[in-house]
């Protein structure tokens, strides 16, 4: 942003270039890593879940502190929520699952609403980094890392639970019935479903919050058009953070309801 | 939006996310949550069983205090009974002993009349014979004529 002209263009793909690093030594599109996604994430992970541990860890069943009232009201919200949708033993992994997957990605989401441009010029001026992308879920690997773990372990539970022939039977029988006429509709219309699940489950994420990001930076470049679009980049920035309070929380939640649901739906058979 | 390495590396830090939490975050804090549901159902329990003792304990003072007014009646109805047992008795005793004492004082007064009367009739006797002697000292000799005046002596006696 420094050396160049700042034109509407160089600005917001200033603030879309992510931070990368080359893995794999030779020059493979593939083997590049999106360092300022992945560190990010992983603080942000390891703050959210970090607190929680350190609160839970001192967790005592008589009179709860503030702290772990609070954690504890999060918990059984979303435990409830699981418990009214999977119907195994959650405590083994669906439930903290859940809880992981609403606390970091609700994290990840929040990092939205940090002004942008303070948060560019902090890293720039302090930390040294001209490209350094702070919501880890614009990124579309992100977003696919989580539902590709969760498509997996889905196809895990189908296998576990059903085991490999009866998620077979099912991939062939459902939803249309046994007819040997009929497998190859229902094979197309599972794999539908199987590509599908996903793709909507990432890109419904990666969508929402990178068309929140991009409003703000439109919003933004608003503010370098004079006083009274300054005037009407605050008002407008300061409503959409407030909008964006909800979308951020709801779509953590809608993701980590997703996930369930998936996941419970392989435990079940049609 | 390209995808690369990176969604190799969130895959991987997802899942030591998900592992950290079902090892270190999840259990403790099930534990105590489970823990204090039980505590609250047990003092739940302990409250009800309480109510239905203190019922218990109030039904039983009832029914001992019913018993023991019952018991006092009784030993009052007792006493009143005895008590005025005790009364006719002295009384009757009383009475026996007044009639012992009337008694023995009628026979003392009549004693005392019969030994006056009896010395009184031995004065009259004595002074009779006196008398009779201050008449007869010349003409009787009052050898000759003891059993004469022993005559007269018995029967003034």
């Amino acid at each position: 942003m420094a050396a160049e002209e700042l034109t509407p263009t160089s600005y917001i793909k200033h603030h879309l270039t992510y931070n990368t690093v080359q893995v794999g030594g030779n020059e493979s599109a593939f083997w590049t890593l999106h360092i300022d996604t992945l560190i990010t994430s992983i603080i942000l992970g390891i703050i959210g879940l970090g607190t929680i541990w350190l609160i839970v860890r001192k967790a005592t069943p008589g009179v709860p502190s503030k702290r772990q009232a609070f954690v504890e009201l999060t918990v059984e919200f979303i435990d409830n929520q699981v418990k009214n949708t999977f119907h195994g033993n959650r405590h083994t992994l669906v439930a903290p699952m859940a809880l992981t997957i609403f606390v970091w990605v609700l994290l990840m989401n929040t990092m939205d609403i940090v002004p942008i441009d303070i948060a560019a010029e902090m890293n720039k001026h302090v930390f040294g980094l001209e490209y350094w992308k702070i919501v880890p879920t614009t990124d579309v690997n992100t977003t696919f890392a989580l539902a590709l773990s969760v498509w997996l372990l889905m196809i895990f539970f189908n296998m576990k639970v059903k085991g490999i022939g009866g998620w077979m039977h099912e991939l062939f029988c459902t939803p249309f019935g046994k007819n040997p006429l009929m497998w190859p509709l229902n094979l197309l219309f599972n794999f539908i479903e199987y590509v599908s699940k996903p793709l909507s489950h990432s890109l419904r994420l990666f969508g929402n919050i990178y068309a929140g990001e991009i409003i703000f930076l439109l919003i933004g470049m608003w503010a370098a058009t004079g006083i009274a679009g300054s005037f009407f980049s605050i008002l407008l920035g300061a409503g959409w953070a407030i909008f964006h309070i909800l979308i951020v929380t709801l779509q953590a939640f809608i993701f980590m309801m997703l996930t369930v649901v998936y996941i419970s739906m392989a435990h079940e058979s049609h | 939006m390209n995808i690369n390495f990176t969604l190799i590396s969130q895959a991987l830090a997802f899942s030591i996310f998900i592992w950290f939490t079902v090892r270190y975050v999840w259990p403790p804090l099930l534990r105590a949550i489970e823990e204090r549901q039980k505590t609250i159902a047990d003092g739940l329990a302990a409250g009800e069983r309480g109510k239905h003792d203190l019922e218990l304990a109030s039904q039983r003072s009832a029914e001992v205090l019913k018993e023991t007014k019952q018991r006092g009646a009784e030993i009052i109805a007792q006493a009143e009974k005895r008590a005025s047992e005790i009364i006719d008795n002295a009384k009757v005793a009383a009475k026996e002993e007044g009639d012992r004492i009337l008694t023995g004082a009628k026979a003392e007064i009549e004693h005392e009349m019969f030994s006056a009367r009896e010395t009184l009739r031995q004065h009259a006797a004595d002074l009779a014979v006196a008398g009779a002697t201050k008449i007869l000292r010349r003409e009787v000799d009052a050898r000759t004529h003891a059993d004469l005046l022993a005559d007269i002596e018995k029967d003034l006696k």
